[in-house]
């Protein structure tokens, strides 16, 4: 393992380095980078991994050093003991943000931030108990087992152990359960949505479990600098710490401390520079990270360290999980039972009727094929019965119960999996994983979990099921490749994988057969029909139409979102009616 | 506080409400345009203050500088990419002269005017004529490669951009302040409210603008076409609208608006070079009143933003930014609660 060796090449470096003879002056710099280094992780963790973003995160070290100042120099509180005052704080105030802005859009959250940094900055600056603008002096050294941490080197060690701590447990959480519907919820919460995956509270881990490194960060930094006052932890800062984990690279973990290293070593020189160059005094280096930063988003979205990353070997993932014990799996209805059954469901966009009052049943161990031409309301339908769109009237019901009015995750949870007309996955993760985000409501391990490595026989487990579900569609042997790098018609199959993860009661499937080669339509027809034969029920858009008279035990025909003709194949492809919908009518 | 003190406080809210109000026009119709949520604002609020006050010293502003960098660089890279498409070189030539023959004529213009002490007419003319090319510029050098991102990467180059643009202000005009000298110094009075010349002015100029941008998006084919870049980019190209171009387009105007906002606080306080990012804000908190979407609601939230800090600052002057960007909480508060759960699909 190449990387086990480097991050072990790395600790040790990092032990030696207050040994060696190297000037104060460096380790100063050093303490700095792993400071700014804590924050920039909780930065990939919530832009890079889960796509929101903060310009606020330096407000939130504010709170957890002042928090740390303040405690130990008015009321004689412990250090070790503000460090979790300062972490409740933060997380009572990031959870209060987050709810306010995370249910909308995404740029609202940064707008949020950035006016909460400047007010919590003008705040800071005009409280007489916390020194206003001044700060508080006289912040005392740690004390670790009796130890002073009152040099650069003592503190050294403390910093830099909770950095590499922290990097870890980053690590462990982007591999487990959690960290896929982290990931799952970058690309929207659709797709996230129907593997169960409460995307609202994800969002507000992530942004939670960056704050609170933040808070981290701040504590060691007040005990660091032994002063705090409110000018490291304003806007500017906020931004500085975003350009940091762009620079390095906010898709990973390293990326966070090679960002936070090349800032802190350009800023320190720059600021020699430039006032040389420009005259006067100021913070001219702004200038620079400014252009920086666009250049960056421009020409080199991923950040410095994927270079780096795109030179190391991927490690592939060690099958450990052969004797794992499988998941339990759902009951099946009994072979017959209605299934899904839909009532008068109706659509309506504005004055458009997309689905008119539309009726069909599917059966335990039946296929029930649903087609039309485009703009039939197939589509839409499909989404009424998942939960994207909730229905203007009508009813849906699985197995007696209403689901019309649920939410896509609470449908999921009853059994009902499906895939997508245009293919949305996790480009970034390998095929096995995005099959295992399927499996998601059969898991239950958190993030604490996750980041002690407690989730491994569940995530075993699922693995395991997601291995199966990819044997079973053909597709074991690209299970370690990247989703990203398949062709169409494999990544159609990979949803599929998906859905049966969930381990299904009926399942949905949006034009599966387009971009599959003749072999592979074939391949998957024997699929659906062997799922069949164990009492799945399977509800299928198709425009390959060998492909849905072959396989299908009934069809429903949809035009302009009304139903035309239900029936068995051969009486839809004897149907005149059908024959006009697709072909139009002689006049 | 008795009756002609709030009123005082009321007029005065008033005041910066209708420069927050233009801003927040801008910001809303940058956004509809072009997705971008456009943090610098602010900062052609500050270089239209501060570069008419150098030439009120007599001296060339920095931003005439910029301006020409600015222009050469984008010169340069249009030519760069016009000559890897194949495009004749004399053609290159040609289009990349007509680029630079504004911010050329401009920046002569200003290094003969600013010694010769103009009226201050003029020199707003001039500032407006500095201030308003960076807009189209800062889009193409900036944004216009990175067109069809996500609306966070936007955001990000947003901030990017004020950064540089902060930084080089700070070269520009230095880290003291100005304050301009006022454009009309008439007083009338009503009972204890007096009115200065000043205000009078910011009012016409404000309703001018608001009218004049409506006038525009109503009226004329250009306005006409960036509407329909807002609703639809992809249908707008089909129809032949370049979307770079409408780009280019609302950042001139949100340029324009910004200095000439600038020109209309710079009398009534005094200007640093970073100023402007604090006006800009407030600009913003108004347009999430109206969701970065609605042009009649953000001029509301400017009005409300204006008032707010006015009473604010006579009640707990220390903490009237506190209280303005605090606001910002309720209000995303009360258009998540009225518009619930977003999916925004990448």
């Amino acid at each position: 393992m190449t990387r086990t060796r480097f991050l072990i090449a790395f600790v040790i470096g990092l032990a030696l380095l207050p040994q060696l003879p190297v000037p104060e002056f460096w380790i100063t710099q050093a303490n700095y980078i792993g400071l700014y280094t804590l924050v920039a992780i909780g930065l990939v963790l919530l832009t890079g991994v889960a796509g929101l973003t903060s310009f606020g995160q330096a407000a939130f070290v504010g709170l957890g050093a002042y928090c740390a100042a303040y405690l130990t120099l008015s009321f004689g509180v412990s250090p070790w003991l503000t460090v979790w005052i300062g972490l409740a704080f933060t997380g009572v105030v990031s959870l209060v943000l987050a709810w306010i802005t995370l249910r909308m859009s995404g740029h609202y959250l940064p707008l949020a931030t950035i006016a909460w940094a400047l007010s919590l900055f003008y705040l800071l600056g005009n409280i007489d108990a916390l020194g206003k603008y001044d700060g508080l002096l006289g912040v005392p050294a740690l004390r670790f087992f009796g130890i002073d941490l009152n040099t650069g080197r003592s503190f050294f060690y403390l910093l830099w152990a909770l950095v590499v701590l922290a990097a870890i447990a980053v690590t462990h959480l982007l591999d487990s359960r959690t960290g896929r519907a982290l990931r799952a919820v970058k690309g929207g919460t659709t797709m996230a949505e129907a593997m169960g995956v409460n995307t609202f509270s994800t969002k507000v881990t992530a942004f939670v479990l960056a704050a609170l490194l933040a808070s981290v960060s701040g504590w060691l930094f007040a005990h660091f600098q032994r002063t705090v006052n409110p000018s490291p932890f304003g806007l500017n800062m906020g931004i500085e710490y975003l350009f940091m984990a762009v620079l390095g690279g906010v898709g990973h973990v390293w990326g966070a401390l090679t960002g936070a290293g090349i800032v802190v070593a350009m800023k320190d020189q720059l600021q020699v520079l430039l006032p040389k160059l420009l005259g006067g005094s100021g913070n001219y280096e702004i200038i620079v990270f400014g252009v920086l930063l666009v250049l960056v988003l421009q020409y080199a979205r991923d950040g410095l360290w994927a270079f780096v990353e795109s030179r190391l070997p991927r490690a592939q993932r060690k099958v450990d999980w052969a004797d794992a014990p499988a998941l339990p799996e759902r009951a099946r209805p009994p072979h017959g039972e209605v299934v899904l059954d839909v009532v008068a469901a109706r659509k309506e966009f504005g004055g458009l009727v997309a689905v008119n009052d539309v009726s069909f049943q599917v059966c335990a161990g039946e296929i029930l094929g649903l087609i039309g031409p485009n703009g039939a309301g197939k589509s839409t339908t499909f989404n009424l019965v998942t939960g994207v769109l909730p229905a203007t009237r009508g009813s849906v019901s699985l197995r007696g119960e209403r689901i019309d009015s649920m939410r896509s995750r609470d449908i999921a949870k009853r059994g009902v999996a499906r895939t997508f007309q245009h293919v949305k996955m996790i480009p970034g993760m390998t095929v096995l994983e995005n099959v295992a985000l399927g499996g998601h409501l059969r898991g239950s391990r958190g993030v604490a979990s996750a980041m002690l490595r407690l989730d491994r026989a569940e995530e075993r487990q699922l693995l395991k099921e997601a291995e199966k579900q990819l044997r079973r569609i053909g597709m074991a042997a690209s299970m370690h490749e990247l989703a990203g790098n398949l062709a169409l018609g494999p990544q159609r199959l990979m949803e599929i994988a998906r859905a049966l993860c969930a381990d299904p009661t009926l399942l949905l499937l949006d034009e599966p057969a387009a971009g599959l080669r003749l072999k592979e339509k074939q391949g998957l027809a024997d699929v659906l029909r062997q799922l069949r034969g164990e009492g799945l029920s399977i509800l299928i858009v198709e425009h390959d139409m060998d492909l849905v008279m072959g396989l299908v035990d009934r069809v429903v025909v949809m035009e302009f979102g009304t139903k035309l003709i239900e029936g068995t194949p051969d009486v839809v492809q004897a149907s005149p009616a059908v024959r006009a919908a697709y072909l139009g009518t002689e006049h | 506080m008795d009756f002609s003190i709030a009123s005082i406080l009321m007029l005065d809210g008033v005041t910066n409400g209708a420069i927050y109000a233009s801003l927040a026009l801008a910001i809303v119709l940058v956004f509809a345009v072009t997705r971008v949520i456009f943090i610098p604002q602010g900062e052609f609020v500050a270089y239209g203050a501060l570069t008419l006050a150098l030439l009120q010293l007599g001296r060339v502003p920095g931003t005439v500088w910029l301006l020409l960098a600015l222009a050469l660089l984008a010169a340069v890279l249009d030519a760069l990419a016009a000559l890897r498409r194949g495009l004749p070189p004399g053609r290159v030539a040609v289009s990349a002269a007509k680029a630079l023959a504004v911010p050329v004529v401009v920046t002569a213009l200003t290094w003969w005017a600013a010694p010769q002490n103009l009226p201050l007419l003029l020199q707003c003319l001039l500032t407006l004529a500095i201030v308003t090319p960076l807009g189209p510029l800062v889009y193409r050098l900036a944004y216009e490669k990175l067109a069809d991102a996500t609306v966070l990467v936007l955001l990000i180059v947003s901030v990017g951009v004020h950064f540089a643009l902060t930084g080089l202000g700070l070269v520009f005009f230095g880290a003291e302040g100005f304050r301009n000298p006022s454009f009309w110094d008439a007083r009338f009075s009503a009972g204890a409210l007096t009115l200065s010349g000043q205000t009078v002015i910011i009012f016409m100029v404000s309703i001018a603008m608001i009218i004049g941008l409506a006038l525009f998006f109503e009226r004329t084919l250009r306005g006409k076409a960036l509407r329909a870049t807002a609703v639809n980019r992809l249908g707008a190209r089909l129809m032949g609208i370049s979307t770079s171009g409408a780009g280019r387009l609302s950042f001139g105007l949100t340029a324009f608006m910004g200095a000439l906002s600038g020109l209309l606080i710079g009398p009534t306080t005094t200007m640093f070079y970073d100023s402007g990012f604090l006006i800009g804000l407030k600009g913003f908190v108004a347009a999430i009143f109206g969701g970065l979407a609605s042009y009649p609601a953000a001029a509301v939230g400017a009005l409300f933003v204006g008032l707010l800090e006015s009473f604010g600052s006579f009640y707990a002057s220390a903490f009237k930014e506190v209280i303005v960007f605090t606001l910002i909480i309720p209000v995303l508060l009360w258009r998540s609660i009225q518009h619930g759960t977003q999916d925004d699909e990448e």
